[in-house]
């Protein structure tokens, strides 16, 4: 075409970003030694190697060293050596070397842009534009993190060794949050990237190596499953950070149960994109564009699911048909692509079967009309109309260029809809009354909701999920948390329950007979079974009976808990109210609590009474806090607020223990209802007659019926029940440690959060055990992205 | 496609906007434009155009001129296409007829020989599409410019505020068109827009435009003083109703010249306008524009939003004083492969 050609026809042409720079690195490397192990690289100790290919053409781009379980168990030597001194180091001296990370990074983001679109098929606008900015900033930040441990997280020191495993998506960026927090905490790492995806990573081990990271601090192994595995279950390894598929999440958590190792997950999603009548919509468009045309859909938070309002609907999807007309599907190496390839012929394979399926379920699917290059794993962006709740569209997360698109009535059932599922990543709300985005935001369940836009991240700024999209956070300050622990006042080992024989003879007085029943909805309930249990007194005789609570009383509990709307939506005001006032009425029965204690527990009077004393303290303190352990609003650079919203986890179950029975039990009751979560909770197994006296102490105080259930019986079997309740958002356990393994096993159904003491209690007399180290566990940190400009 | 795959039924009366194949395909061009004759000021149409969110318009404009790139021939090309969009532009208060002579000199020689040749275009006629003037000089300008098809603009209406009496703007407008303007750029006045006086200003660009008879009526909203994007799109769809041919950002005189998310707003007016009537409204920015780059990033937002059509003078002008310079050593470069300098390139 000559010149006055190009202006008859006004078309961008190819705008190849130059890769001679990459291929250099390519051929000066020796990938068969790409093991990145206490700063030497290595090659796999098996010898075996896998192929990494360039999705645009499917050819061979470098055959990795493929770690094997030694190469692991060399990497964790490697990360425990460097660990003393690393941990020990001042803040300042990680700072340091996080900043000169960054810097370095900012030195060669070209090549690591160029590097991370060749391998993974990404256009290099958004490799270069979004995922290699963001990993810098982040190293950058958090550089801030290293020198501010002391100051914003006192009695908090890092976990130690930690196990990393990244997906493939966004291979550097997913890096940088996993290390950057891990460095900044005195952690030492050994990361494992995902097969398709290696290099960024090998060029990120040498910057390290450059920028005086001290070897053994991070190591980089490329493997595949049996990397990954050995990594999961190595004994040496102190915590484990996964983002991936919530299958191999589930898989994680179950190999993990029991090891005591502190676990983040970050996998999959179904997000929401809810578009009201009075949104901007040629920005909701754009808004599309970004949240599931972006890197081809293959991220985790990705907008799949579109609910717009009936009204708008045909106009929204006649603008979205327009919009994909446009988009570029090319090279990705070509400034002008929009979308390149999937990462992978099974990546097509599977975005295909789904659309079809989809197509089989009634879904209409609609593709614009353009050519796919000849060679590469390409697909066009795809939208699907008419997708019921039910179709596989919308239930599972393709991880692919696909809209499956929904309409809604009112808001009412936009939130219903978009709850409607699984997961809980991310959302968008489209809106232009800041009321009605305001009042949405918080009823989504979802870790991230964006504003008026979509796919927004930050160092600054959390990202998780609720359910089974996995809990943890990654950025910000609630980040940080993930690799830090603080040191908790141990109580004793937690034994087995024994069935040993059960007292029957009568103590000493002949009192009128009480039956303690179950506490069920506000209401005391017979146990389904009808069968009852005796409880000893300290002496060996029998102080009373209480319910046998089963797995149908669980789910009765569960019900009424789910079904309690009130005290989650109370204000915090009201709930601190409600919880004084449970202290109150408690302390008018204080000399009765501690003849209890004293009857079954033999404590002495004095003792006794210190317990129910620092009981009723305890309830005052929640009762204090519930509206002041607050959320926070960050700053991510952009004009943009993102508040981070404390929200109460939802329905929780506790296991309490036997020591400090009657404290142990408040100790974790109250905190958890201070955040508004309801609650069934399971008493001491010996000691159940305090927290049955507590029921009329309970009705008395303006508790809302459901807010909290208590369930006596085995806490080994009560405490399965509830682990594999897919309706119990969390689980606290201070049980013995096979229980505690076994429930952290169950947990996958729904991937509940469990906070176990894997068979050791603490001790509830201690100020560590009270407060923030409690309340954390309580809340679900949301960050709500709100731009703003007029 | 695979047989999967099936057309939804859009079930919509919204138009699609022409040239909506995909953009990888070449787009012939057939387009005839038909003037818009107006419509009976619709304030529920207009209220159901006021949701324009400015962050989210400033992320579309940043990555929408970072996710294209023009390389090469295909950038000459452009640059050559900004000339033929230009309204090459003097709108000084010390003008004079000379300085208006040689404007409309350099409109009808806006290369330099060796580059047209060394484009391979010196066969061709590319230039500006209009020469811009105030009132006074439109008679120069028209004699200057006879028979080589430029057109003359001419800012009538109190340029730059628009706040002489209404019969005073309108004696004006038709003394420009006697004087033989083809083209009339008119300012509203902003006052209007703040008191949200939607009939008022209907009314004033309703006469304007009847003033203009055959002569093509571009309406100049000072989006610089508008304030917001909402009043930038609330504006630009009253100017559409009341009959502008084109709509037009600034007059170069505000705080505020043009911007790539006031110029979105109103493509986005323009769009909105078209699905609604089916007439395709004219779109100028000026004021600022003065540079080759900054040139494309406005070529890339009209293909983008609006699509082919909208890079056609009768669509799409750039009002603009010194671009044309910069973009003459732009093509030097791109012929020479050595950067350029201004003194090299005949001044206007």
């Amino acid at each position: 075409m000559n010149i006055l050609e190009r202006y008859h026809a006004m078309e961008y042409g190819p705008a190849p970003e130059a890769r001679n720079e990459a291929d250099a690195w390519l051929a000066a490397r020796d990938f068969g030694k790409a093991l990145f192990i206490g700063g030497d690289w290595k090659a796999a100790g098996g010898g075996k190697t896998f192929d990494t290919s360039e999705p645009s053409s499917g050819k061979l781009l470098a055959k990795v060293s493929d770690a094997n379980a030694a190469d692991i168990d060399a990497a964790v030597a490697a990360a425990t050596k460097a660990l003393p001194k690393w941990s020990a180091s001042t803040g300042y001296q990680r700072a340091k070397v996080l900043y000169a990370i960054g810097r370095a990074m900012q030195r060669h983001q070209r090549l690591f842009a160029v590097l991370e679109t060749i391998d993974n098929g990404k256009p290099i606008r958004e490799s270069r534009d979004i995922d290699v900015p963001l990993a810098i900033r982040h190293f950058i930040h958090h550089a801030g993190w290293a020198q501010a441990l002391d100051r914003d997280f006192p009695g908090h020191k890092g976990v130690g060794v930690v196990g990393q495993i990244i997906p493939w998506n966004f291979p550097l960026l997913m890096l940088a949050w996993k290390i950057a927090p891990a460095l900044a905490a005195g952690c030492t790492v050994v990361l494992k990237p995902a097969e398709f995806t290696p290099l960024t990573a090998i060029l990120f081990a040498e910057i390290c190596e450059r920028a005086g990271v001290p070897k053994g601090v991070v190591n980089i192994v490329q493997g595949g499953p049996e990397a990954g595995a050995a990594i999961v279950n190595h004994p040496g390894i102190q915590k484990i950070a996964f983002t991936g598929s919530s299958e191999v999440g589930k898989i994680i958590r179950k190999a993990t149960a029991g090891s005591g190792k502190k676990l983040s997950l970050e996998l999959g999603g179904k997000s929401a994109f809810i578009v009201f009548e009075d949104a901007d919509l040629d920005s909701a468009v754009e808004g599309l564009v970004d949240g599931i045309w972006f890197n081809q859909g293959q991220v985790c938070c990705a907008g799949s699911r579109l609910l717009v309002q009936e009204g708008i609907a045909d106009a929204l999807i006649a603008k979205v048909k327009v919009r994909m007309s446009r988009l570029r599907v090319g090279s990705p190496l070509d400034k002008n692509t929009d979308i390149g390839p999937l990462v992978d012929l099974t990546q097509i394979d599977r975005v295909k079967g789904l659309i079809a399926e989809g197509a089989r379920q009634g879904a209409v699917c609609w593709q614009p009309d353009a050519t796919l290059p000849s060679s590469g794993y390409y697909h066009l962006p795809t939208l699907a109309t008419g997708v019921s709740p039910a179709n596989i569209l919308a239930q599972e997360e393709v991880f692919g260029p696909v809209l499956a698109t929904m309409t809604f009535r009112n808001t009412e059932e936009a939130i219903e809809l978009a709850n409607n599922t699984r997961y809980g990543l991310a959302a968008s709300v489209w809106s232009e009354n800041v009321n009605l985005a305001l009042h949405v935001a918080p009823q989504l369940k979802a870790g991230v909701v964006w504003v008026n836009g979509t796919n927004m991240f930050d160092a600054a700024c959390g990202f998780g999920g609720y359910r089974e999209s996995g809990f943890g956070r990654e950025g910000g300050r609630e980040g940080m948390f993930e690799y830090l622990a603080a040191k908790l006042p141990l109580g004793p080992v937690i034994k087995p329950a024994t069935s040993s024989a059960q007292p029957v003879e009568q103590a000493d007085g002949v009192a009128i007979d009480r039956t303690a029943k179950l506490f069920i909805g506000g209401k005391q309930v017979r146990p389904d079974g009808n069968y009852s249990i005796a409880v000893a007194t300290a002496k060996g005789k029998l102080a009373g009976e209480v319910g046998l609570g089963n797995r149908k009383d669980i789910r009765d509990a569960v019900s009424a808990a789910r079904a309690c709307k009130s005290w989650p939506e109370a204000t915090a005001y009201n709930r601190s109210q409600v919880l004084y006032y449970l202290a109150e009425n408690l302390s008018g029965r204080a000399s009765e609590f501690a003849a209890r204690l004293t009857e079954l527990t033999g404590s002495n009077a004095k003792a006794a009474r210190d317990e129910v004393e620092l009981s009723i303290e305890r309830l005052f303190l929640y009762a204090g806090l519930a509206d002041k352990f607050e959320g926070r609003v960050h700053q991510p650079p952009a004009r943009a607020v993102t508040l981070a919203l404390h929200e109460p986890v939802g329905v929780v179950g506790i296991v309490a223990p036997d020591n400090q029975p009657l404290l142990g039990f408040i100790s974790l009751v109250a905190p958890a209802l201070a955040m508004g979560n309801t609650v069934i909770a399971v008493p001491s197994e010996r000691y159940p007659l305090l927290a049955t006296d507590l029921y009329q102490v309970i009705e008395y105080s303006d508790v809302p019926a459901g807010a909290i259930n208590i369930i006596t019986g085995r806490s080994a079997e009560l405490a399965g029940v509830l682990a594999k309740h897919d309706d119990v958002d969390g689980l606290w356990l201070f049980t013995d440690a096979e229980t505690c393994a076994k429930a952290e096993a169950d947990s996958i159904g729904n991937l509940k959060r469990v906070w176990s003491g894997n068979g050791r209690s603490l001790d509830w007399a201690s100020e560590e055990a009270t407060g923030d180290a409690l309340l954390r566990r309580a809340i679900e940190v949301k960050n709500v992205w709100v731009p703003y400009g007029d | 496609m695979s047989s999967t795959i099936r057309e939804a039924d859009l079930g919509t009366k919204v138009t699609p906007l022409p040239a909506r194949a995909a953009a990888n395909t070449p787009v012939p061009l057939d387009h005839h434009i038909a003037r818009n004759p107006g419509l009976k000021l619709d304030l529920g149409f207009l209220e159901s155009v006021r949701s324009v969110n400015r962050s989210a318009l400033e992320r579309r404009v940043a990555s929408l001129t970072k996710r294209r790139s023009i390389k090469a021939d295909n950038q000459a090309a452009w640059l050559l296409r900004a000339i033929a969009c230009m309204d090459l532009t003097t709108l000084n208060s010390n003008d004079t007829e000379e300085r208006v002579r040689r404007l409309c000199a350099k409109a009808i020689n806006p290369l330099r020989r060796d580059i047209m040749e060394g484009l391979g275009i010196a066969g061709e006629t590319i230039r500006p599409a209009a020469v811009c003037v105030y009132h006074p000089f439109v008679a120069t300008a028209v004699d200057a410019v006879r028979g080589t098809g430029i057109n003359v603009a001419a800012v009538s209406t109190a340029f730059p505020h628009g706040l002489a009496p209404l019969s005073t703007r309108l004696q004006e407008i038709e003394a420009s068109v006697k004087d033989g303007a083809d083209e009339i750029d008119v300012v509203i006045p902003r006052g209007l827009v703040f008191g949200a006086k939607w009939r008022e200003l209907y009314n004033e660009i309703v006469s304007m435009r009847a003033a203009c008879g055959d002569a093509h009526l571009k309406v100049i909203l000072g989006t610089g003083d508008l304030a917001t994007l909402r009043n930038v799109m609330l504006a630009s769809m009253v100017a559409m109703m009341a009959g502008a041919d084109f709509i037009k950002t600034s007059t170069g005189k505000e705080s505020i010249n043009a911007t790539l998310p006031v110029g979105l707003a109103m493509v986005r007016a323009i769009r909105a306008y078209f699905e609604e009537t089916g007439y395709l409204i004219g779109f100028k920015p000026a004021g600022g524009i003065s540079t080759a780059k900054v040139s494309l990033d406005w070529l890339v937002l009209m293909k983008e939003e609006l699509g082919r059509p909208w890079l056609e003078p009768d669509l799409f002008r750039f009002g603009a004083s010194s671009l044309l310079t910069d973009i003459e050593r732009q093509l030097e470069h791109h012929l020479t492969g050595h950067y350029s300098a201004n003194h090299r390139h005949a001044m206007a």
